[in-house]
């Protein structure tokens, strides 16, 4: 089944929210983890609350069984609504949001130290940049010139309470990833030849940053809303979406 | 005690080790240098940044690196509590977290310089947390040569005396035999108590114990404990201290003792501050304090 669908089923069977947010990357996830990624790669979904997109990209790669899905969110599962080590790919368990950046810099410096040729992604939320840790991480991945890491940010324009521009309106992403020595380049995230081009591009002695514009709730009735942060998903939006949903 | 981490982690490095790294938050100056030459590309200033300085140490840890990561203590365990929590202890992953200045041991400098809860946090960051908490500079190399795991090492001033011969580094020892009771003291506040009692008879003094560690209790110390006066003194507050953690220990076996006293730290009595002492001498926490509880009893 491909990782739409099985996206789809998963938020079907356990009536859970968040699914906005894993739609918005999807797409982003299964380029990354079926073309981009090596087998030495890491990846840390830092945004972690988007984490049925990845739990269905593992499932459409064979890393997940159906069986172990069936399983999320209901008790005694190891497959809760947020990423718990111990899962394919998983190398930390992630949640509260602005983590991510900083282990991914663990990671790519501990690399470039044993010369290992590995690349270090990490997927963010736009909003979850208002969270200082993000910019510290920033700070270092540009001072120590960790070429070897990607910060992927799925800019869906809302967050908890409304959207990014409202809530934290001082903050233009674009302008201020630009002030830093970084590899920046945007694209669309709902497009999977953007999606490779920019991933693509790395630099060996900067810090590559692909800001990738995308919808939340793509597709869903209640797409690009706040509520598509937080409501299951609707029967009739299932039976539309699972009939057409592509690869 | 920082020089001794110096000395400890030099001769590590010395050792051809090349899994250490250390990580500092913009801290260290006339200390750490000639440690920074012997690590080379493992020797990383984090800046200002101790949130990104905890979650890159679990990152580093995660490949294998043996990763330490010092700064002022508050700026590590309050200031990057969350980091700590979900990306070091929850991972159970080799990153010692140093912070200096224990208790009131940055003085002057403020009540936003002192680790006054330190412990409570850590001891609520998970089971896979350890405390230490040295009550002599020599403890220090016996722990970094021998730790794993999530670590905090709560690093402060040595003032035992200097002709004072230490026991070699456990958890719970005994520093001086006595007749009058109990003393158990926390971390490096052993050398205050050493100084208020060493050159007492035995029979005019406590027995005292030196604890370093949240573990269980020896059998030596329960059986001294059993049906004797107990005396607690610790540089922490009493929410979730050292006093706290004995109680509950010794409830649980159904000991008790005769009498129990707790000397913690009780913040900024009158909202004023000063050295060390000063701070020390309103809690109780002074060897002239504890003398004169001794004579009072």
């Amino acid at each position: 089944m491909n990782a739409k669908k099985t996206l789809l089923k998963i938020h079907k069977n356990s009536g859970t929210g968040h699914l906005g947010s894993a739609l918005s990357c999807l797409d982003i996830l299964r380029v990354l983890l079926s073309q981009i990624m090596g087998p030495d790669d890491y990846f840390i979904l830092s945004k972690g609350h988007a984490v049925t997109a990845l739990y269905a990209v593992l499932n459409s790669l064979g890393r997940l069984s159906d069986a172990d899905l069936s399983t999320f969110a209901k008790d005694g599962t190891t497959f809760p609504m947020h990423p718990h080590v111990g899962t394919p790919s998983v190398l930390f368990s992630t949640g509260s949001l602005g983590h991510g950046p900083s282990l991914a810099n663990g990671l790519a410096l501990a690399s470039r130290q044993k010369k290992a040729p590995r690349r270090v992604y990490c997927l963010c939320g736009d909003g979850e940049w208002q969270e200082g840790s993000c910019w510290e991480a920033l700070i270092f991945a540009a001072s120590h010139k960790l070429g070897n890491i990607t910060f992927l940010i799925d800019s869906n324009g809302w967050q908890g309470l409304g959207t990014v521009g409202n809530v934290a309106s001082g903050l233009e992403l674009e302008k201020a990833f630009r002030a830093f020595p970084c590899l920046l380049t945007t694209a669309d995230g709902h497009d999977d030849l953007e999606i490779t081009s920019a991933l693509g591009q790395n630099a060996p002695d900067m810090p590559a940053v692909t800001i990738f514009r995308t919808i939340k709730g793509k597709d869903l009735s209640f797409a690009d809303t706040l509520a598509s942060h937080y409501l299951p998903l609707p029967p009739e939006d299932y039976n539309r979406l699972a009939g057409t949903a592509d690869a | 005690m920082r020089k001794a981490l110096n000395a400890a982690l030099l001769q590590k490095a010395a050792q051809k080790d090349d899994r250490s790294w250390f990580l500092t938050g913009d801290l260290g100056f006339m200390a750490f240098e000639e440690l920074e030459k012997a690590l080379g590309k493992r020797f990383t200033n984090c800046g200002i940044a101790e949130q990104n300085m905890i979650s890159l140490g679990a990152g580093l840890a995660h490949e294998g690196f043996q990763v330490y990561a010092y700064s002022i203590a508050p700026f590590i365990y309050a200031r990057a509590f969350e980091q700590i929590r979900n990306d070091v202890a929850a991972h159970g992953l080799n990153v010692c977290l140093i912070g200096n200045g224990a208790g009131y041991g940055y003085g002057v400098q403020g009540p936003t310089h002192h680790s006054l809860e330190d412990c409570a946090l850590m001891r609520s960051a998970g089971d896979r947390m350890r405390i230490c908490a040295p009550a002599f500079a020599q403890d220090v190399q016996e722990i970094i040569n021998d730790w794993q795991g999530p670590t905090w090492l709560r690093l402060g001033l040595d003032s035992a005396p200097k002709n004072f011969a230490r026991p070699s580094y456990r958890p719970w020892r005994k520093l001086l035999a006595g007749e009058k009771g109990v003393w158990a003291v926390f971390g490096n506040l052993a050398g205050e108590a050493l100084q208020a009692l060493s050159n007492l008879p035995e029979g005019e003094r406590p027995e005292l114990w030196a604890v370093c560690e949240f573990s269980e209790p020896p059998g030596d110390f329960l059986e001294a404990a059993k049906a004797n006066a107990l005396t607690i003194f610790e540089e922490h507050v009493a929410p979730g201290g050292f006093g706290e953690y004995l109680s509950l220990a010794l409830l649980h076996i159904n000991l008790h003792p005769k009498l129990f006293k707790h000397f913690h730290a009780l913040g900024y009595p009158g909202s004023k501050f000063g050295s060390q002492n000063y701070h020390r001498s309103q809690c109780g926490l002074t060897h002239a304090a504890m003398r004169r509880l001794l004579e009072k009893a």
